[in-house]
């Protein structure tokens, strides 16, 4: 076998046993499928009823930003189940093996790409329970999933890498958790960016979650025609932007996830 | 023909803790190698080292001709390892843990199935097959792990105490499926704590300390070196203890060790049951009343004392669980 197929070979493998994992694992399963629900339903209903959008219904705004949210805490799963295979002795197992060394890292994260794809059905039949719509084209609609399902991908290995830098469960959720509170609430998901005051601004428009928001709105059509257009690059693109963010995440983070993943395991 | 595994002068160093000084070895094609030592020897790093776990400070070793550094990917397909403490994935049934090990192995769906079930049989595991390793016990997880080193057939094979932890059934068992293999040609290196079951298994034993090879040859040459079997008795009473040591100090092959609170007494002899049998001829005629009589081999402890003049004690604070 050469090179690239023993590694798609051995990822594949992987994965199996990941997803296999998962649905045995009932916490890890329960995030998959309970976080999404507990988000859609909390935020649609306590905030939803207190903050108004001019022009529509607030779950329709709300909606796709409660998407990106899910899926960026979705991804931090990659990151603990590595922290948590690294406190077993499974990778000395396997690096006895001679299988690709960095099937262990596709296969993981393939394997949340998948239940990020769960994650993503779950929310969006939620979505349509509590009252929210979609207003554009099939394909636009299939296209704002790939966006997102793509930029969870490359999530993954942002959390795999945080993951394999500090090793240990419980000190990554901690990390993990400080390093997506940033992300989350400095960004559009909930609220118009341009009611945040100066340098918040600056910050929610040119997150890369508020990006994937913008474009997750425009492709769903969940759009406010009432707010002004957005002035900066990012959120007058979305689409591209995020597709480019996911890029950018992966040309960084795969080399850098790999990297630390050999030194974490040779120790 | 080259052996099967070389290692010439391994250094290995943690911070200031030196695993590993000058550890050298050579196992011919087809042999066991035993590896003897205490806690902290530096076993389970030599271990790791040849099954490219770790990488050594200094020195070179080869296994299956494939050098551990630079060849380590092609050495991987020529092993099966065991680490010391079980590697299985929890979540997985013992089943799927093995037919993940085959197909990373790249055996194919169907021979991965197959050898999964041959081994889950040979290893008593067929009831707790297709249940999650989560619910296994200690000696379970140990028999799948080592299953797990066997699944590919491997030529050289490492063992990094496979018996601890295994009920005697278990143990009986594995060793026949060690006999088995190396009659098949299999090369194995294996590391144990326990004399009885080097002189067992191994073709070859080393004794290991503080790093390196401090003794190597067949279990009757070190029996050999550090005087064969050990009569113990017991006596009923401490008056006896010096009769004893003196009638039976013609039959002894090294020092004779007496124990005065245990009221026992200790005599390396070198010729086994015809010994056991003159001493207590003599006991008899000297009217002393024994207690407790018997043979045993010399104890790890006995071995380290003869070979280094210290005793095998634990060099290392190191925690037995991970
Ligand atoms: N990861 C590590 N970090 C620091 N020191 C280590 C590490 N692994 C081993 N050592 C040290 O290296 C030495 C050799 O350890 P090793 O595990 O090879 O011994 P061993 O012969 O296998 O012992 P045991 O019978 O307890 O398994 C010990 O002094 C140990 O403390
Ligand atoms: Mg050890």
């Amino acid at each position: 076998m050469n090179a690239l197929n023993l590694a798609i070979a051995d990822g594949i493998t992987i994965t199996k046993r990941n997803v296999l994992k998962i649905k045995r694992a009932p916490d890890l399963l329960g995030g998959v499928v309970m976080l999404p629900i507990v988000f859609v339903l909390l935020f649609a209903y306590v905030f939803g009823s207190m903050i108004s959008v001019p022009g529509m219904s607030y779950q329709e705004y709300l909606i796709p930003g409660i998407f990106v949210v899910t899926i960026v805490q979705s991804a931090q799963i990659t990151g603990y189940t590595l922290t948590q295979d690294l406190q077993k002795g499974i990778f000395d197992r396997f690096r006895t093996l001679p299988m690709a060394p960095t099937a262990v890292l596709t296969g993981q994260t393939l394997a949340d790409l998948l239940t990020n794809f769960t994650s993503v059905v779950v929310m969006a039949l939620v979505g349509l329970l509590v009252g929210w719509r979609v207003h554009s084209s099939p394909a636009e609609v299939v296209l704002g999933f790939l966006v997102l399902l793509l930029f969870a991908y490359a999530f993954s290995w942002v959390t795999a890498t945080v993951a394999l830098a500090l090793r240990t469960p419980e000190v990554f959720n901690n990390i993990a958790t400080l390093m997506s509170f940033p992300l989350v609430f400095l960004s559009n998901a909930f609220v118009d960016s341009a009611r945040l005051p100066g340098p918040l601004q600056v910050v929610a428009d040119w997150n890369p979650v508020s990006t994937l928001v913008q474009a997750a709105r425009v492709l769903f059509g969940n759009t406010d025609p009432a707010l002004p257009a957005p002035d900066t690059w990012p959120l007058q693109h979305p689409v591209a932007a995020s597709l480019l963010w996911t890029a950018l995440l992966l040309v960084v983070f795969v080399p850098l996830a790999t990297r630390l993943y050999k030194k974490a395991v040779s120790r | 023909m080259s052996p099967a595994i070389m290692a010439e002068g391994l250094v290995k160093k943690y911070g200031d803790v030196v695993a590993l000084d000058g550890m050298n070895l050579s196992v011919p094609e087809g042999t066991v190698l035993g590896l003897l030592g205490p806690n902290g020897a530096g076993k389970t790093t030599t271990v790791r080292i040849l099954t490219t776990l770790l990488r050594p400070d200094a020195g070179r070793a080869t296994v299956a001709g494939c050098d551990v550094v630079r060849d380590a990917a092609r050495l991987r397909s020529r092993i099966g390892a065991s680490g010391q403490y079980a590697a299985v994935d929890e979540h997985l049934t013992g089943a799927e843990n093995l037919e993940m090990i085959g197909r990373l192995h790249h055996l194919g769906t169907e021979r991965s199935r197959r050898r999964a079930r041959e081994l889950l049989e040979r290893f008593d595991l067929t009831d707790a097959a297709d249940r999650p390793v989560r619910g296994y016990s200690g000696g379970m997880r140990r028999r799948l792990d080592l299953a797990g080193a066997l699944v590919a057939d491997a030529p050289v094979l490492f063992l990094d105490e496979p018996t601890t932890g295994l009920d005697p059934r278990a143990r009986a068992a594995l060793w026949d499926v060690i006999a088995e293999l190396v009659a098949g040609g299999t090369t194995v290196l294996l590391t144990t704590q326990y004399l009885e079951e080097a002189d067992r298994l191994a073709d070859r034993i080393a004794v290991v300390d503080h790093g390196h090879v401090i003794a190597l040859g067949t279990a009757d040459e070190l029996k050999a070196r550090i005087g064969g079997d050990r009569i113990e008795l017991t006596v009923t009473s401490s008056r006896d203890l010096e009769t004893v040591r003196r009638a039976l100090a013609p039959l002894a092959a090294g020092d004779v060790q007496t124990d005065a609170t245990a009221l026992q007494v200790t005599i390396p002899v070198s010729n086994g049951a015809a010994s056991l049998t003159t001493a207590l001829g003599h006991l008899a005629a000297e009217r002393v009343t024994v207690r407790d009589a018997g043979l045993r081999r010399p104890t790890l402890d006995e071995v380290f004392l003869t070979l280094t003049g210290h005793q095998a004690t634990d060099h290392t604070e190191k925690e037995t669980a991970r």
